[in-house]
């Protein structure tokens, strides 16, 4: 079936099996593989993007839902070459290690802090059950996030 | 993992969507129930209609009562000023669904057309009196909660049939509250607790129960309701009401190798003192 | 003034491609005409195949083919740590079994299709016909007489037994000990969960006969060895790629039947095949950790010395023998029964058993969380037996200090370490004394409060080789290592280990600009790519930033050496009259005078004034094997309170005070500790796999196995004290895996402290609230 995706600006369509999820026409038709499929079920969060502005786990979603929708992945987040305010807080928190949940992580927080500014440290790590991460234990993603929270609500 | 090969269409309205559907066909809303079994190949549908885009479903309109739409998602309804206002219940247990990202696009039709037993919105949903709006091609029908949950990922919706919303009576005056021991891994319920209290002062003059996560559906809990009714919601009532629990949903128990039917029931009666407290508190 | 970069909490270096998604890891790479392969895999843990007719899957649009074990010529898949004097059995591993299959999972056939989707479908539809056979999950009922046999010639299942210390001695010290205690220890099986799942892509060139495979590898060397081994490719016309890898633990270690059948698959048919797994899949087929049933005593002395330690240990292997798996619970288990105590006695029998279950093999830690739990359990034992405080115990048990060499009873050579001081500190943070108090006061208020303590040692940046080859481990365990400066001053640190994660683009880069003055940012590491790196045995074991590193300090020291030489012909002065300060030479006395090591770098190059007998170019490689192992120690703490109602656990504070000798980049090393720390207490409170009796894994998604979420912890304390490891050339020691170690009896004991007062003696892991609450119950009645 046809399809027509905004995806970081750019309008894209393409002809696709109805069954194709959203994040493999991400990665496979539009080669955007920052997006990453981690498990199975919903759980990992490695495949957060945002559509229409909102969180969404890119696997639990038709290629052909997203038709007309407007969808932002992990290349589109910075803007004119400059980093995220997330992406930034992440570098300099050392808040992620091997990567691979990172592009997820970072998608699911900004979405989470534009809502919640000035989260508290509990209301993070409690956000953070849709995303899993192996590497670090949470402890500088926390830290990543609280400083952008905490910045995104006027504090220093 | 990704689903087996299906047909696709999108309904623009609910009479298209039932003319659409047929004997092997689904109705996708937000997917969040049914694209992961689908994934799983637990589930393999030869057509699914797409009800997403369907403007008569959505929304949540308050009118004596809550009147939400089928594709109203979890966040939605989390967030509703009128569900926090009408049945905060509802509202806590919606926010307690998966994760952020799913609640942005689960939505309530989705979630009780699945029947997950340890989903949160069911439990609410009967302990609030809440029911069911059906559309078939033969017209349309009003199902109670209660009734409409029959058994495990079982509900009264028959073949062709569509959710088109959920009626939710306005409780504000009642005490609710729901009450959940999340499974660590899934996040669905081990055990999740609704009440709805009416309060004369401090004496509750009736409740309303519903236990689920540990047994097969939602299952209202007489026993329980008889045991708070008319006591001043003090330990010993409490506690009368905990062992009520566990016995009336001694039928109906749930559980797995890591998480027992034996602990679930126990579990309840804990959830539901915890319940109670937040209710009341 | 002189700004070391060494000890310097910088930013990474890697991070740049990883938070934009630019990375691209095996997955994300892309060939023009690349077939997608599908395996189709037993739901039988034990059967015969009877019969596979692949002609539906044949005729579906878009499959090229379909294959079983008749048609795959490989060699099988080989085990390579073949541990001496145990009467090992390596049964042969096919890549897809022929006739017989072992386990849930085992591969029966492969399918390759124009996309991936088609290639699932397809395999969906191969039928084989299996012949049930009794089926053997618990590794000690799998060697009992009359339990089912996997192979024809592992009698009883036993692939290995071996043996540690002088049985007669150990009986004799627990013959006649005031105290003795026992128990029976589970160590439950966990699954790795890199969060990149496994995935491989070949490449044939059939004019040149070149092979190129792109995999999650953490050891990308060995992995080339060993496709060359099973394809019979020249090892020189194999080339491995491990590009971006998501994490490993140990899952990526091992070569799987997998990489060598998309190799084959792609020779076969002249276009090049990828596969990756799912999550699903990768939960039943890469192997899983741990999985040890131990039976363990300590003897004591009334008043609190600890005299000794045996076990019999019977260690699940599952269905075939993975790469590594008989190292594990031998070598780098028993070996380490002594842990940072005064105790002269050890025994320990383990026994490797096949059972119809996923293999196993290194996981985080690998043999050494098994040790040091089974010790820190016995240790709180023995406390509770004789009446004495735990922390006043293990005071009293550790090693004094030491700075080069102490022997223990198990005949490692520890390197360094002041076990006192790391525990005093870790003690000292969490408050000991104070906490006692407030756990009575609580309990009078039916709260239940505990605290667990692990004092460690462990064993790791493996080699030495010599150490290596004495204990059947196939491969030699030094690193090699390039430094090579451009003529513009740039450089590039070409790598044999494969790191994955750990950061150690940027230690390894601070360490060659600590040594020669460059800044980080001009340094750029290369690895992962057998034809662009030198030869290297790989990322695991704690081993990269001790042996990478050393090799690359020295090299880099010999480069500084040549420079020096070089800046004082430029320079015409003599050589004992240059210093060096920053990365810049000048002559004793007259400070206008300089060279900058970029200014060296160019004219080594041009080679236009070079002094006698020097040769051009500013480029070292060095080899390096290590003399000894390196040993990290420290003290964990955890404080917890158990909800008595409900059996749920609450992690108040998590205090890790570890020793890795100087810290390179502080904020890396936490990190590797947070890591570590979690992934440990997850083994205790929540990751567990679950087998029924048919072997069907009941944990099989992240729907039931439970990863540990950042609402399960507090923020980590952490403590360092730093204690140079007296062998090496600067001093450090590995980190990657003190965590996992620790962390994991850390909190198993304070559990069992919190519910004290109901007399709870012990709960298998991993303590959910479910049987937490149980043991409360079956306690009280």
């Amino acid at each position: 079936m046809q399809i027509s995706v905004t995806v970081n600006g750019v309008v894209q369509e393409r002809d696709v099996d109805p069954r194709t999820l959203l994040v493999h026409f991400l990665r496979e038709e539009l080669d955007l593989t920052g997006t990453k499929i981690g498990c199975d079920t919903s759980q990992c969060g490695a495949c957060t993007v945002h559509l229409d502005g909102k969180a969404l786990k890119s696997c639990t979603l038709l290629a052909a839902q997203a038709d007309g929708a407007n969808v932002t992945t992990i290349e589109g987040l910075a803007v004119d070459g400059e980093h995220h305010p997330m992406q930034t807080a992440f570098w300099e928190n050392h808040g992620l290690q091997c990567g691979y949940c990172t592009p997820g992580m970072i998608m699911a927080t900004t979405a989470f802090v534009k809502d919640n500014p000035g989260a508290s440290e509990e209301a993070i790590r409690h956000n953070l059950e849709g995303n899993i991460c192996r590497c670090t234990g949470y402890h500088n993603i926390v830290k990543a996030v609280k400083q952008v929270a905490d910045a995104a609500a006027g504090g220093d | 993992m990704w689903p087996n090969k299906f047909d696709y269409q999108r309904a623009e309205s609910v009479d298209q969507a039932l003319e659409l559907i047929g004997d092997e066909g689904k109705f996708l809303a937000g997917g969040h129930s049914l694209l992961p079994v689908m994934k799983l190949r637990l589930s393999a549908p030869e057509q699914l209609v797409d009800i997403g885009r369907i403007d008569s479903l959505r929304g949540i309109s308050a009118d004596g009562g809550l009147t939400i739409g089928a594709t109203a998602t979890h966040a939605e309804i989390a967030a509703s000023g009128d569900v926090q206002s009408m049945c905060g219940a509802l509202a806590d247990a919606c926010g307690g669904v998966g994760d952020q990202a799913v609640r942005n696009f689960g939505t309530i039709g989705g979630n009780i057309a699945h029947a997950d037993p340890a989903s949160d919105p069911p439990t609410v949903l009967v302990a609030a009196g809440a029911s069911v709006n059906i559309q078939g091609s033969d017209g349309s029908r009003s199902v109670g909660a209660e009734e409409f949950f029959v058994d495990l990922f079982e509900t009264a919706l028959e073949d062709g049939e569509l959710i088109t919303s959920v009626s939710v009576p306005d409780l504000s005056g009642q005490k609710t509250a729901y009450a959940k021991f999340p499974h660590p891994a899934s996040r669905y319920a081990i055990v999740g607790v609704a009440v709805a209290l009416s309060m004369d002062g401090d004496t509750c003059t009736g409740a309303s129960v519903a236990v689920g996560g540990a047994t097969v559906k939602a299952v209202k809990c007489a026993g329980a309701e008889a045991a708070l009714a008319g006591s001043s919601l003090d330990d010993a009532a409490l506690n009368a009401a905990a062992d009520m629990a566990k016995a009336d949903i001694a039928d109906w128990l749930a559980g797995d190798v890591a998480y027992p039917e034996s602990y679930r029931q126990q579990m309840a009666g804990v959830y539901l003192k915890r319940a109670v407290k937040a209710a009341a508190g | 003034m002189s700004t070391r970069i060494f000890g310097s909490g910088i930013k990474r270096r890697e991070d740049p491609r990883l938070i934009t998604g630019e990375a691209r890891y095996t997955d994300d790479i892309k060939l023009p005409g690349v077939l997608h392969m599908a395996v189709v895999r037993s739901p039988y843990a034990h059967a015969n195949i009877v019969s596979i007719d692949s002609s539906a899957a044949e005729a579906m649009d878009g499959v090229v083919a379909v294959f079983t074990g008749e048609d795959v010529d490989l060699a099988g898949i080989p085990t390579a740590w073949l541990i001496p004097d145990s009467d090992l059995k390596t049964p042969e591993h096919p890549a897809l079994a022929k006739g017989k299959v072992r386990y849930v999972g085992d591969g029966v056939a492969i399918v390759l299709a124009d996309d991936r989707y088609t290639a699932q479908d397809a395999a969906d539809v191969v039928d084989v016909e299996y012949e049930e056979l009794p089926v053997v999950v618990d590794p000690e009922a799998a060697a009992q007489d009359g339990a089912p046999q996997l192979f024809d010639d592992v009698e009883n299942n036993i692939a290995f037994r071996w043996v540690m210390g002088d049985k007669t001695a150990s009986d004799g010290v627990f013959n006649t000990a005031d105290v003795v205690v026992r128990d029976k220890i589970v160590q439950q099986r966990l699954l790795p969960t890199a969060m990149e799942p496994r995935s491989a892509m070949a490449q044939y060139n059939p004019a040149t006969q070149e092979l190129t495979l792109w995999c999650t590898s953490q050891n990308p060397h060995i992995h080339r060895f060993i496709i060359s081994a099973v394809t019979g490719l020249n090892e020189n016309k194999v080339r491995v790629i491990a590009p971006e890898v998501g994490g490993g633990f140990g899952s990526k270690i091992p070569c799987y039947p997998d990489e060598a059948l998309v190799s084959w698959a792609a020779i076969k048919l002249g276009q090049p095949v990828k596969w990756t797994e799912t999550r699903s899949e990768n939960y039943q087929i890469t192997i899983h950790g741990r999985d040890h049933i131990q039976y363990v005593e300590m003897a004591a002395s009334r008043d609190g010395k600890l005299l000794g330690v045996r076990a019999t240990v019977y260690a699940g292997m599952g269905g075939y023998l993975s790469t590594a798996a008989p190292g594990i619970p031998t070598i780098l288990h028993g070996l380490l029964y002594v842990g940072p105590y005064m105790m002269d006695s050890v025994y320990c029998e383990s026994i490797g058993v096949m059972t119809n279950a996923t293999p196993t093999d290194a996981y985080r830690g690998a043999g050494r969380p098994e040790a040091t739990f089974l010790l820190e359990r016995m240790v709180d034992m023995v406390a509770k037996r004789i009446d004495m405080d735990p922390a006043e115990l293990r005071r009293m048990n550790l090693i004094p200090a030491f700075e080069d060499g102490h022997e223990v009873a198990t005949t490692l050579i520890y390197d360094s370490g002041d076990y006192p001081a790391a525990f005093e500190k870790a003690l000292g943070i969490a408050g000991y004394d104070d906490f006692r108090r407030e756990q009575a006061e609580a309990r009078g208020d039916g709260r239940y409060l505990g605290i667990g303590i692990t004092a460690y040692t462990e064993m790791c940046g493996l080699g030495p080789s010599q150490v290596a080859g004495a204990v059947g481990f196939q491969g030699g365990l030094w690193e090699s290592a390039t430094v090579r400066v451009t003529p513009t001053g740039k450089v590039q640190a070409l790598i044999g280990a494969s790191p994955h994660g750990q950061g150690s683009e940027t230690t390894l880069a601070q360490i060659i600009g600590d040594e020669l003055g460059f800044p980080v940012d001009d340094i750029e590491v290369i690895h992962g790519d057998t034809t662009e790196t030198p030869m290297g045995w790989g990322t695991y074991g704690s081993r990269t930033t001790p042996v990478t590193g050393a090799a690359l300090a020295k090299a880099s020291q010999k480069l500084k050496e040549k420079a020096r030489v070089l800046a004082a012909h430029l320079m015409e002065a003599a050589v004992e009259d240059i210093e060096y300060a920053d990365g810049s030479f000048s002559v004793k006395g007259s400070p206008d005078q300089s060279q900058s090591i970029q200014d060296v770098a160019l004219m080594a190059h041009l080679a236009w004034n070079m002094p006698e007998g020097m040769d051009p170019g500013f480029e070292e490689s060095q080899f390096y094997d290590p003399p000894n192992f390196v040993y990290p120690f420290g003290t964990h703490i955890a404080i917890v309170e158990v909800d008595a109602n409900t059996g749920d656990i609450e992690l108040k504070r998590y205090i890790a005070v570890d020793d890795c000798g100087p810290q390179i980049n502080p904020e890396i090393v936490a990190g590797q500790i947070h890591g570590g720390v979690v992934q440990g207490i997850a083994q205790a409170l929540c990751e567990g796999v679950i087998y029924d009796d048919n072997g069907q894994l009941l944990t099989g998604t992240m729907m039931d196995y439970t990863m540990p979420r950042a609402d399960m912890f507090p923020n980590f304390e952490l403590g360092e004290t730093v204690t140079p490891s007296p062998h090496h050339p600067i001093g450090v020691k590995g980190v990657g895996e003190t965590g996992t170690i620790a962390s994991t009896p850390t909190v198993y004991n304070a559990v069992l402290d919190a519910l004290t007062p109901f007399g709870v003696e012990g709960i298998d892991m991993p303590m959910t609230s479910a049987k937490v609450w149980q043991a409360i119950q079956s306690a009280q009645s």
